[in-house]
């Protein structure tokens, strides 16, 4: 039987999720609207809404000043690029984990995912000489082997959480009527963690897409991402508000649209277990 | 056709084809009006070298310093021409990281520099990086409100003059704020301002034996002074504003004055952007009378890092873009408003310059007053009028930054933020070996 639920309990809940939503995205809408400013408007105060000249003045400009399909075209290659690479390792890592566990399997992942709570900036350095030496820097498969190893461990993390809930039955049940291992993961384990396993690349591919200290550390002129792009048009010395506001809508507007399509299997992975 | 022929034949073909290839120059730069202004006239330059293409790096300022730092100390490579400021120059040049300028040929008279800017640029008589834009500070004022207020603004204002009026100005209710100064923490935001500052009260960081001098009389005047003019006179929230964020509020008239770069005034000035532009009038950076003005020095220059493969095309191109056909191309394509500024004695001679810009001769005066190697009253072991150029100098300017900043935002009085910023400059140059 369905839960009863007041009219009014339901209005005040409805009006709390729009208020949050609304302040969470706010932010975003507000330099969507800045990109169509003139830059004297950006700064006005106090602003205006909606009502100002509206000018696609400061597109044309990013337009001109950047080459914005090689940036995004790096985007793309990098962020899925290392999020499939992730998950070809990770599945199988986690698969083990999830499974076969053993003594130290809580260790190894405690200590994976220490890894992330090194600031990048300490190993700087010896990761620029490693990458100089290999002739690594500024391409995009250096950055796709970076961004791969950083966020494995969330990658693998995630899976494991995924794959804990199925049980172990099902795929004894496999192994029994004679699937080997890699049929048993291929087509009886993955199947059944498609939700979790969706959730983790899109989160990935959004991690990936935004990461900006290696991509901007690690790259000059031809594999820069969408990441320089930006940094591109802020400036310390000079207001170009409006102009850094278009050039993040164009850098956001990809991986925001592609959120919004997968938004339905963002949320069922993240929220519901993989066989609920 | 024996082996050795077609062995010949096809080394000479390879070599003939790497010949004809052109060659490309990665150039890192910052994000400021006159670089991106470069970008857009590199035709002029590639229809002359057609053997070399160019491709560009721009990074906001302080990313780009990280970035470049990393790759000139690790010899990544990444770069032919870095642009990097009068800060980092004379400490790259003495660890070898740069390459003397020695070839910039006949055309390009290296006297006519400004002689300020280029003494920032030179070490042991060798010019390791060409200006490309030069700033100083200057004040910036609303003739409006000083003639409605009764008060003329001299060409060489005292700090008792400009805190007097200041106070006087101010109209709370209206949100017209006397003065806009810096307040945000960093070596390059609260600090350039405070130190150029100081050096007017004859406060400095070190002395001879660098120890450090906070806790000398002069320091404390000059920030008793600063936190009190800005407390009667200065915005609210004045300890988070930087460069931006005052250009912001003068630019919407809230700021009777401003005391910032000189680059600051062609955007003032632009009616496109600034709300005052018909009503800014200019002064030279205020003193209190003991012989030195709080102006500072800056330049953005470009450098070619050492073990570059492509020394001669990397020298070519910066005679192109920091020589004096440069300017006149600018002015040609954009008028003499926009010419980077600054850098040449020729160009504050030149009688359409000076009609176009009417900063010019406040921006000359304001650099020519700036003295790097004898910044303050007292003499001091280091080189730099709003920094000191020494590689620590980018940590510790930012920590003292902060205790000013929190001494501004009342956080602690000003006796505690001296205290403090004496202390850890000692830990840190006594760690760093300076203070034996």
């Amino acid at each position: 039987m369905a839960r009863n639920v007041s009219t009014r309990r339901k209005i005040v809940v409805t009006v709390v999720a729009w208020t949050i939503g609304i302040l969470i995205f706010f932010p975003i809408l507000w330099t969507f609207l800045t990109s169509f400013k003139t830059e004297a408007e950006a700064i006005a105060s106090p602003p205006s809404l909606f009502f100002f000249d509206w000018t696609t003045e400061n597109y044309h400009e990013v337009q001109s000043r950047s080459n914005y399909f090689l940036h995004f075209m790096n985007s793309v290659v990098v962020s899925f690029g290392s999020t499939l690479i992730g998950l070809i390792i990770a599945i199988p890592s986690a698969w083990a984990m999830a499974f076969s566990p053993t003594k130290r399997t809580k260790d190894v992942l405690m200590w994976m995912l220490s890894t992330k709570m090194m600031p990048s900036v300490g190993v700087l350095v010896p990761m620029y000489l490693l990458f100089r030496n290999t002739g690594l820097l500024d391409t995009r498969t250096g950055l796709v082997i970076v961004l791969t190893l950083i966020n494995l461990p969330i990658i693998i993390w995630m899976l494991y959480t995924y794959f804990k809930e199925i049980p172990g039955e099902i795929l004894e049940a496999a192994r029994m009527d004679g699937a080997s291992l890699s049929k048993e993961i291929i087509y009886v384990l993955t199947p059944m963690a498609i939700p979790g396993i969706a959730s983790t690349l899109l989160l990935n591919i959004i991690l990936a897409w935004n990461e900006a200290f290696w991509t901007l550390n690690l790259s000059a002129a031809k594999a820069a991402p969408l990441t320089a792009f930006i940094a591109s048009y802020s400036s310390p010395e000079g207001l170009f508000y409006a102009k850094l506001s278009a050039a993040s809508t164009m850098a956001i507007a990809p991986i925001l649209i592609l959120g919004w399509f997968s938004q339905k299997q963002l949320v069922r992975g993240l929220t519901f277990g993989a066989v609920k | 056709m024996n082996l050795r022929t077609f062995l010949l034949g096809t080394c000479s073909a390879v070599a003939l084809s790497g010949l004809a290839q052109a060659e490309t120059l990665t150039i890192a730069t910052v994000n400021n009006g006159d670089m991106i202004r470069m970008q857009k006239l590199t035709d002029d330059f590639t229809s002359k070298n057609p053997d070399i293409t160019l491709e560009w790096v721009t990074l906001e300022e302080n990313v780009l310093r990280q970035r470049v730092t990393t790759d000139i100390a690790t010899k990544g490579g990444q770069y032919d021409i870095m642009t990097i400021g009068t800060y980092e120059v004379p400490i790259w040049a003495k660890q070898g990281w740069l390459l003397p300028l020695d070839n910039l040929g006949a055309g390009y008279d290296v006297d006519d520099l400004l002689p300020a800017i280029r003494s920032g640029l030179t070490i042991d008589d060798k010019l390791y990086a060409a200006p490309f834009y030069g700033e100083s500070s200057m004040v910036m004022y609303r003739k409006d409100l000083f003639e409605k207020a009764g008060l003329t603004m001299p060409d060489a204002p005292t700090w008792d003059f400009i805190a007097d009026a200041a106070r006087k100005i101010t109209d709370k209710n209206a949100e017209v704020y006397g003065i806009c100064l810096r307040g945000k923490a960093g070596w390059g935001e609260n600090m350039a301002f405070l130190t150029a500052t100081a050096n007017a009260f004859g406060a400095r960081w070190f002395d001879e034996n660098w120890k450090p001098q906070f806790d000398q009389p002069e320091w404390k005047n000059a920030l008793d002074f600063y936190v009190k003019l800005m407390n009667d006179a200065g915005p609210p929230g004045a300890s988070s504003n930087g460069f931006n964020e005052n250009l912001s509020l003068f630019q919407t008239g809230k700021c009777g004055m401003w005391i910032d770069a000189t680059v600051a005034a062609s955007f003032v000035t632009n009616p496109k952007e600034s709300t005052v532009a018909d009503k800014v009038g200019f002064a030279l950076a205020p003193d209190t009378g003991l012989g030195k003005r709080g102006n500072w020095l800056w330049a953005w220059n470009l450098a070619i890092p050492a073990g570059s493969q492509k020394v001669a095309a990397a020298e070519k191109f910066i005679a192109w873009a920091t020589g004096k056909d440069y300017l006149k191309l600018v002015a040609d394509k954009e008028g003499w408003a926009n010419v980077p500024p600054g850098t040449r004695t020729s160009l504050y001679a030149n009688p359409e310059y000076q009609k176009a810009a009417p900063f010019a001769k406040m921006t000359l005066d304001s650099i020519n007053a700036a003295d790097p190697k004898n910044p303050s009253v007292k003499p001091v072991p280091y080189v730099g009028v709003q920094f000191v150029a020494i590689p620590e100098f980018q940590g510790l300017g930012t920590a003292v930054g902060q205790q000013f900043s929190a001494a501004l935002a009342g956080q602690m009085s000003v006796d505690d933020a001296l205290a403090s910023a004496q202390k850890l400059t000692e830990r840190e140059m006594t760690k760093a070996g300076y203070i034996k």
